[in-house]
């Protein structure tokens, strides 16, 4: 049953992502996206990154996704019903693409990353990120704080009417 | 699910299909949504190999702050998209080219 859960959201990540990239409907791609996210939430989930899985819901689909969807309404007439969108050279960005992803595969899928070790089973991961956070990585905790606080103040310059 | 190919073949079709709608679409917002797409492959991988290979968890450390640093770069670039517009009234990236002429 789980395995079946497993292919399903896996396949729902793949063709909303597909929908994402292929769409002619600015909107329809955003609520792609939204699939996309949640999608990525629940392979969180089998990974057992519980923290990874809330987060993941919390700031992509609650901050960026209503992000997105302002900056689609802020930039097209919404009288205009269809928000349509177009792409440039799509044959040449498909032959790029096909071989960037052959490149990845071959060079992933044949290496024996795992060997003869068992996977993983984390229970509660949110325990050890806290810890990590404040002793290992506590100069980039510190520097991710300053980095957010300019970006709050860079978006809020940026976007005043009157630079 | 018990295998780390499938999460990689996954994340490399992710990863390709942002590419694909960074490289091709002219809008700078769907061009965004494409840089979210590749975000979210690298974060599986990492989550991936986390569990399957290093079994600690620095690769959810590395995943945490590729989730602020994609919330602080959405911020960032819608600002610029919105100046974009008031400027041009339109966000097509390929006529945004006044610095060429």
């Amino acid at each position: 049953m789980a395995d079946f859960i497993f292919w399903v959201i896996w396949a729902l990540i793949v063709a909303s992502a597909a929908l994402v990239a292929f769409g002619n409907n600015l909107i329809h791609s955003v609520f792609a996206l939204m699939g996309t996210f949640l999608g990525v939430a629940g392979i969180y989930i089998f990974l057992n990154a519980d923290f990874l899985a809330v987060t993941q819901i919390v700031v992509y689909v609650g901050g960026i996704l209503v992000l997105l969807v302002f900056g689609i309404m802020l930039t097209n007439q919404i009288s205009t019903a269809r928000i349509s969108q177009s792409s440039v050279q799509k044959v040449l960005g498909l032959v790029v693409v096909l071989g960037v992803a052959a490149i990845i595969l071959t060079a992933v899928l044949p290496h024996d990353w795992v060997g003869s070790t068992l996977p993983m089973e984390f229970t509660d991961t949110v325990t050890g990120i806290g810890n990590l956070l404040f002793t290992d990585y506590l100069i980039l905790f510190e520097i991710a704080s300053v980095l957010l606080l300019g970006a709050l103040i860079g978006a809020a310059t940026l976007a005043r009417k009157e630079l | 699910m018990d295998h780390l190919s499938s999460y990689l073949v996954l994340s490399a079709i992710l990863f390709s299909l942002g590419l694909y709608t960074v490289v091709t679409r002219r809008n700078a917002v769907a061009i965004l949504m494409g840089v979210e797409l590749i975000l979210n492959a690298a974060n599986i991988n990492f989550v991936a190999f986390s569990k399957f290979v290093t079994h600690n968890l620095d690769g959810h450390l590395m995943s945490v702050f590729i989730i602020m640093l994609a919330a602080a770069e959405a911020a960032v670039a819608l600002a610029i998209v919105l100046n974009l517009y008031n400027d041009r009234g339109h966000i097509n990236v390929d006529e945004a080219n006044a610095l060429k002429q």
